[in-house]
């Protein structure tokens, strides 16, 4: 008898640990915030050992891509001197970051002005699309909430901003890491830390970015599955999500605009090293 | 402590992070409104200034957060 109770009571307990173990996967009965974030391979595709498998942040990338080509080549179709309204449009981006490029970086960095204003673009771009949910036709992906990306385009902007400074200095490039009008003893600390300072570069550039993309939409993720599960309480998260669903499209922009104008800080301490 | 516990611990704790992005982000948008309220017509052309430090310092309190994300499901 005591045997039975005491199997009984075991198979209880586990059965309550299993219970307990799926609510924690499934968060408690709410939909997992991280599902969204899953690469999911479209077409399978092996190159010489490597994963190039067609996934939905490619999808998302070569859409983002096709979009703002789209965009530009039809917005400029007339190319008339007085723009109508989608030329202007097309005309404030130009300048936009035009005017990030000269006012930080200088005339001379205007002949990187291509790739900044790509960056830009591209970036702003893939974050909207992540916004945008049409249930059943388009699912949402932001290409820009992995560090693979973010990191991939932060190490190229590191990469080519080292590469200009030093074809254009020289040896002369390593100035940037001796602070101007410092006693010699405080350079012994001081020149460690710059050097630093110029390797974190790429890290929080691109961790800034991708970090912003993950926790604004896991944080709608959740709030959005409250309105969900509160049933007629629901409201008051609902009330909650609409203004933050705002500030997401304000964060989507900003992000972009601070990667296109730390770049530009980046090529103007390559071009005109007055440290 | 089970290991679990510990790691649930530490995420909430790396969320700490957080409360200094909240004292920069207040501190930027403060001293850029009691600047914009002296010399209103200066304002304009800092505020791309203002929301660049907003970005910068929101960034390291999700650098804790990220740190948090890590503890939850990397390890």
């Amino acid at each position: 008898m005591a045997t039975t109770t005491e199997t009984a009571v075991g198979t209880a307990t586990e059965a309550a640990k299993a219970a307990a173990g799926a609510a924690e996967q499934s968060g408690g009965g709410l939909p997992n915030p991280m599902h969204q974030f899953e690469i999911v391979r479209y077409w399978h595709l092996n190159l010489f050992g490597f994963d190039a498998s067609f996934t939905n942040s490619a999808l998302a990338m070569v859409l983002a891509v096709a979009l703002i080509t789209a965009f530009i080549l039809y917005a400029m179709r007339h190319k008339s001197l007085v723009p109508n309204r989608i030329q202007s449009v097309a005309e404030m981006a130009y300048e936009f970051v035009e005017n990030i490029v000269r006012q930080t970086a200088g005339e001379e960095a205007m002949a990187y002005f291509p790739f900044v204003f790509t960056l830009f673009m591209f970036i702003l771009v893939s974050n909207l699309l992540g916004l945008i949910n049409i249930p059943g036709v388009f699912a949402p992906f932001t290409s820009t909430s992995h560090i693979v990306i973010t990191f991939a385009m932060a190490a190229f902007v590191f990469l080519g901003v080292t590469v200009i400074g030093i074809a254009k200095h020289g040896v002369g490039f390593l100035k940037l890491f001796v602070p101007s009008g410092v006693p010699a003893v405080m350079l012994v600390l001081l020149v460690p830390i710059e050097v630093i300072s110029y390797f974190t570069r790429p890290v929080s550039l691109s961790v800034r970015l991708f970090a912003n993309m993950m926790a604004g939409h896991t944080m709608l993720k959740v709030f959005g599955a409250f309105v969900g599960a509160l049933g007629l309480a629901g409201i008051a998260p609902l009330l909650f999500m609409v203004p933050f669903t705002g500030l997401e499209f304000l964060v989507a922009f900003l992000q972009a605009y601070v990667f296109a104008i730390l770049t530009c800080i980046y090529l103007n301490d390559a071009l005109h090293i007055h440290h | 402590m089970d290991a679990h516990a510990a790691k649930l611990i530490g995420a909430g704790i790396a969320c700490i992070a957080l409360a200094g992005a909240g004292v920069g982000i207040g501190n930027i948008f403060g001293n850029y409104l009691s600047g914009a309220l002296r010399n209103p017509s200066a304002a304009q052309g800092q505020f791309g200034n203002a929301l660049l430090g907003f970005a910068l310092a929101e960034a390291t309190g999700l650098f804790g957060l990220v740190m948090a994300f890590i503890i939850l499901f990397a390890f």
